[in-house]
């Protein structure tokens, strides 16, 4: 069914490193590790988006989810001084959570992606076109004022009002 | 081509990991880290799907541009309330945080 | 697209109705409410609540007063010129009906199918546009005067204003959820509104029991909107109930797209038939040919279809019945109607202006609304004229008809002069819910309209007469006081009444009477109640204005032959159910009954009204000191009374049927123009009634016996002081009965009420929450640990680890049961994402995705 190609390996490459790392972010107890157990799970993702045709949105991962989010998380635990305080890295519930995950993941699969479009589910294999959209045009479409003008403009000022908040937030009361 | 399920099912893995994270971390910024898996979970469906069934159509792209600024967003007020909580408590574990007890 | 092109579209036009009201509320809300924080005994506050004393309390500021003032008038006016050229546009067009006026944008976009929301201007709406802007702005001057005293002014314009926004939204929605917007918008109002002055604690009670009676209604007729949309796949009202309905789809995909398409189709459409009064566009011709084509051969909406659909669960009536009893159980509610009536009586304790809005412009008037527009669904699958019931008719004539002698009973032993109005709206809407179960659709909105005016105007009238009442009422006391003083004594005192309406002194900490209409406390130290009639007579002599419009209005409320608005409307609806009865149909047999004699019952308690307050002598100081005064106040009070009472005339005159002998010829010599007009709001023409003289006799016989009698009763020789109302005497036991509303609020008490408190307290509390959460847990608990001693003491050997796990199991249970209320968010998401969980298997189950179907 899956023919051993260069593609497919990479793939399996980029798959692993996406779990792999997210498995270390959260069973990680030192935070440091997890914020860079995170970075190679997100990496992981940008190699997928790059697998996908979608060029634009993996070096935004790289850019954004790395690039910023990742050292503003280290920036935290450092701030926080929390790697050291914890002995136990799991609340009391961490089996019901872990059932529940296991639990959801098999639903999601076995209940919706294979039977939908698994290998004989109703839709499986889809016809993947050569034909993609590229940057260009989700740059046009973010600006169009028929496409996402609107919710681009929120956005924006979703992240003013996030930065102002942030900052609201976190300032000393002097 | 890789088909469509692999994708599905690495997001799907991605995501229950996160919400593993979310539910059974003490720490909260390690909650904060697994809300960002889910997230990115999230856009590997969206990008997926819309390589597979709309690639043409710009909506997938665009929707993940979205999650990409939600979760800066998120990233940057849930940090700030986290610190903040810390300047308080001098401590970052959820548990200590119920104020809300009923 | 520009202003100026937006503007001049007439399809786009109906958007700005609400808007004016809507922004209106928002800018009093959010900027020009400011007020002032003065201690409670401070006179400007208007009286004392014993409870506030030495407290401060926030009274609004002058500026802000008139700022309020304005920007509340202006939005209201706004409204009602927008809609006046709205129903210009529409008179312009011909046939309208055929060619409405609507647009509509996409509102809630689900993937497959999107659910639009938009204008629409039929002939209803057309109707209801003539009267609810007007009758709002006539409410709103009437408020200036009748509110300048109250400490609240400009929240009860910025509530208001919100309550006029929601109702023309509903009126000019196109679609049912737009109508719920509205509609539950105005329960929300209704609720601040009637619970305006809350220092009366029969204030909030009221509200409170408007707000929940209400609720138990709206829940319902929400299944019936959601079962609609399930159902039907739309919400729009052209679209169930005049477009033809689309084909039916083999596959998903494929009606899909044929709702999708549906809009374009109706935009090209209206874009063409928009253009009004210019008749010559090819465009519209071709797309209005269209579908006459489609109109010949036959139409089967959407509405029709369900008629042939059974209904889940209840199998036995159609789906368009059960959503049609669904929608009417709203409208049950929302329209005061048996047995949910309870609330509408109490909401008097709002402002007087307050009770008109929601009596005639409003609340009321949107239940009945909402059953007329979704007539043609309740009437799917039957034929009432031909005898042919489906069940929601049957449901709306035998509950209207009973409403409306019910009521209308009650009317006539109560006297408080707005509970008799509330009873009598409550009995009038009744007559419409009737006559829309008979198949009376356009005599129902005729009857919408004439009832709005004239009961706008007789809920202001009694406003005055209260408000004139107290007036009296301050007079005497300051009179009293200056006598007893000996001192300070202030003849203008009076005339300041504008400013200080009860004015404050050392009575404050004695004073121990009842909260009068303003939310202030009366200085009375004996009980002085100024809505009850007992108290009045004579007022035609000091309130003249008052008198006339209240005769007017209460003459057209009794159906005074001939002359009146009230008449045309109500031998409408008796026409129709004589018509049916003569064919032996039942329901139209008990209409009638019923309705002949709550005529005849409206006819005499107004009459008894009449006579009570405005003729005899005055029977109190207070009545005989009782005037609106002069200046801005009175002139606001009085000039919405006098353009009402003309409308509450003429407004008849539209619907006079064509061969009424006469009148037919002078009003109507081309065909009933009200009928003509109304008709096409339905896709098939209600037939026109020939002319019958029976139940004409029978409207001359109830409303000139009614009024006859209460006038022999109470005209001829005027009560006295303290002389005992005579229909106690001829009724007995059953004036008492009368008087106490048939004990429905204490039945409702005792069957809802009680238990409720009691479940609330033993259930919930006791029994639940210390039993259950606390106890519950623990003494499982403990029965297992006992049931475990117990074992472990016979078969301490054999199952020794069973008997001490069980409990132990149990008892981390109970504790982990127990951890559902300690504030930790993750143990809550932990509970969400199980349910998640549980959802989503039983909906893999349940839809067969595991057998793999999307």
């Amino acid at each position: 069914m899956l023919e051993l190609n260069a593609q497919t390996i990479v793939f399996f490459v980029f798959s692993l490193l996406t779990l792999g790392g997210a498995l270390g972010v959260v069973t990680n107890r030192n935070l440091i590790h997890g914020a860079i157990y995170l970075i190679i799970s997100l990496f992981g993702g940008a190699g997928l988006f790059v697998l996908l045709s979608a060029p634009f949105l993996a070096a935004v991962q790289v850019l954004v989810y790395i690039g910023a989010i990742a050292i503003l998380i280290i920036f935290a635990v450092m701030l926080t001084r929390s790697m050291t305080q914890l002995r136990e890295v799991f609340n009391g519930q961490w089996w019901a959570s872990a059932l529940v995950g296991v639990l959801l993941f098999t639903l999601l699969i076995g209940g919706v992606i294979l039977p939908v479009w698994g290998n004989s589910g109703t839709n499986p294999n889809l016809p993947v076109s050569d034909l993609v959209a590229t940057t260009q045009d989700l740059g046009v479409a973010l600006v169009d004022g028929n496409q996402y003008v609107l919710p681009f403009e929120v956005a924006s000022m979703l992240l003013t009002a996030a930065m102002i908040g942030a900052i609201v937030i976190a300032r000393e009361d002097d | 081509m890789i088909p469509l399920w692999m994708y599905l099912i690495v997001a799907a893995g991605m995501f229950c990991i996160g919400v593993y994270g979310v539910l059974a971390r003490r720490n909260a910024i390690a909650i904060l880290m697994s809300v960002e898996l889910m997230l990115s979970a999230v856009n590997i469906n969206l990008v997926a799907f819309w390589r597979y069934v709309t690639p043409q159509n710009m909506s997938g792209q665009a929707f993940a541009a979205f999650v990409f600024v939600i979760a800066a967003a998120e990233a940057a007020v849930g940090l700030a309330i986290v610190i903040s909580i810390y300047r308080t408590r001098r401590s970052v574990i959820v548990d200590d945080v119920n104020v809300l007890r009923g | 697209m520009d202003l100026a092109s937006f503007i001049s579209n007439p399809n786009y036009l109906p958007w700005l109705i609400p808007v004016g009201p809507l922004v209106a509320f928002a800018i009093i809300t959010l900027l020009t409410n400011r007020s002032k924080w003065i201690p409670a005994t401070s006179s400007e506050y208007g009286g004392h609540h014993p409870d506030y004393d030495g407290m401060n309390v926030a009274v609004v500021t002058a500026t802000s007063r008139v700022v309020s003032i304005i920007v509340g008038m202006s939005g209201i006016v706004m409204a009602w010129l927008i809609s006046l050229r709205v129903v210009f546009d529409a008179f312009a067009i011909d046939h309208l009906g055929e060619t409405v006026l609507q647009s509509s944008v996409a509102w809630i976009s689900t993937g497959i199918s999107s659910l639009n929301m938009g204008v629409l201007v039929d002939p209803l709406t057309v109707i209801m546009l003539v009267m609810v802007p007007f009758a709002c702005v006539m409410i709103f001057i009437y408020s200036l005067g009748y509110m300048a005293n109250d400490p609240r002014q400009a929240r009860f314009f910025s509530l208001i204003s919100l309550f006029a926004g929601a109702m023309l939204m509903l009126v000019v929605a196109d679609n049912l959820l737009l109508l719920f917007f509205g509609w539950e918008i105005m329960g929300l109002c209704s609720y601040l509104l009637i619970g305006f002055w809350f220092e009366k604690p029969s204030a909030y009670q009221a509200a409170i029991k408007a707000f929940t009676t209400t609720r138990v209604a709206d829940v319902i007729m929400m299944l019936g909107i959601v079962y609609l949309y399930a159902s039907a796949g739309t919400l729009n009202f052209r679209d169930i109930m005049y477009n033809p309905a689309p084909e039916l789809a083999t596959t998903e995909e494929a009606s899909g797209e044929g709702e999708a398409a549906k809009p374009v189709i109706q935009f090209a459409r209206e874009d063409a038939g928009g253009l009004v009064g210019e008749g010559e566009n090819s465009e519209g011709a071709v797309a209005e040919g269209e579908e006459e084509v489609y109109e010949e051969v036959y139409v089967e909406t959407i509405a029709m279809r369900l008629a042939e659909t059974p209904a889940i669960l209840f199998g036995g009536i159609s789906a368009a019945s059960l959503i049609g009893i669904f929608l009417i159980i709203g409208t049950i509610g929302k329209s005061a109607q048996f047995p949910l009536h309870v609330w509408l009586p109490d909401a008097m304790e709002g402002p007087t202006p307050v009770s008109a809005m929601i009596h005639a412009a409003a609340m009321v008037s949107a239940g009945v609304y909402a059953i007329i527009r979704m007539y043609p669904l309740f009437e799917a699958g039957g034929h009432p004229h031909d005898g042919d019931f489906t069940s929601p008719l049957m449901l709306l004539s035998i509950v209207g008809s009973v409403t409306a002698l019910f009521a209308a009973t009650i009317a006539v032993a109560q006297n408080d002069v707005k509970k008799v109005l509330a009873y009598s709206t409550i009995s009038q809407l009744g007559f419409m819910v009737a006559a829309l179960g008979i198949g009376g659709y356009i005599a129902a909105a005729f009857h919408l309209i004439t009832h709005a005016f004239f009961k706008a105007l007789l809920f202001m009238a009694s406003g005055a007469v209260i408000h004139g009442m107290e007036h009296g009422e301050h007079h005497v006391h300051t009179h009293a006081h200056a006598h007893g003083g000996g001192g300070g004594d202030d003849p203008h005192a009076h005339d300041a009444h504008a400013i200080v309406p009860v004015h404050a002194d050392d009575h404050a900490i004695e004073a121990h009477g009842t909260f009068d209409e303003h939310g202030t406390q009366s200085h009375e130290h004996v009980h002085f109640d100024p809505q009850d009639m007992m108290n009045m007579g004579g007022l035609r002599k000091t309130m003249p204005v008052t008198f006339i419009t209240f005769l007017i209005g209460g003459l057209s409320l009794s159906g005074l032959p001939l002359l009146t608005a009230g008449f045309w409307s109500k031998d409408e609806i008796l026409a129709e159910a004589w018509l049916g009865l003569t064919e032996g149909f039942g329901p139209h047999a008990l209409v009638f009954l019923c309705l002949a004699l709550a005529a005849f019952l409206t006819a005499f308690y107004t009459a008894r009204q009449l006579c009570l307050t405005f003729l005899g002598d005055a029977r109190t100081e207070e009545a005989k000191h009782a005037n609106l005064g002069r200046g801005i106040v009175s002139f606001t009070m009085t000039l919405p009374l006098v353009l009402l009472s003309i409308f509450a005339v003429i407004a008849g005159f539209v619907g006079v049927p064509s061969d009424f002998p006469l009148f037919g010829a002078i009003f109507s010599s081309g065909g009933n123009p009200f009928h003509d007009f109304m008709a096409g709001s339905l896709l098939v023409h209600p037939p026109t009634l020939s002319f019958n003289l029976f139940p004409v006799l029978v409207s001359f016989a109830v409303a000139l016996g009614g009024l006859g009698l209460g006038y022999l009763m109470y005209g001829v020789k005027p009560l006295v002081a303290a002389q005992p109302d005579p229909l106690v005497k001829i009724l007995g036991p059953v004036h008492t009965t009368l008087k106490n509303k048939y004990y429905f609020d204490e039945l409702y008490t005792i069957l809802f009420v009680r238990p409720s408190q009691w479940f609330g307290r033993q259930v919930s509390y006791l029994f639940l929450d210390k039993g259950v959460i606390d106890g519950f847990i623990h003494l499982i608990a403990r029965v297992f640990t006992w049931i475990g001693d117990f074992i472990k003491t016979l078969n301490a050997w054999l199952i020794d680890g069973v008997g001490d796990g069980v409990p132990e199991l149990i008892a981390r249970f109970g504790g982990w049961v127990r951890g559902v209320q300690t504030g930790r968010i993750q143990q809550y998401m932990l509970l969400i994402m199980i349910a998640v969980l549980v959802i989503g298997i039983l909906f893999a189950l349940s839809t067969g995705a595991l057998q793999a179907s999307p």
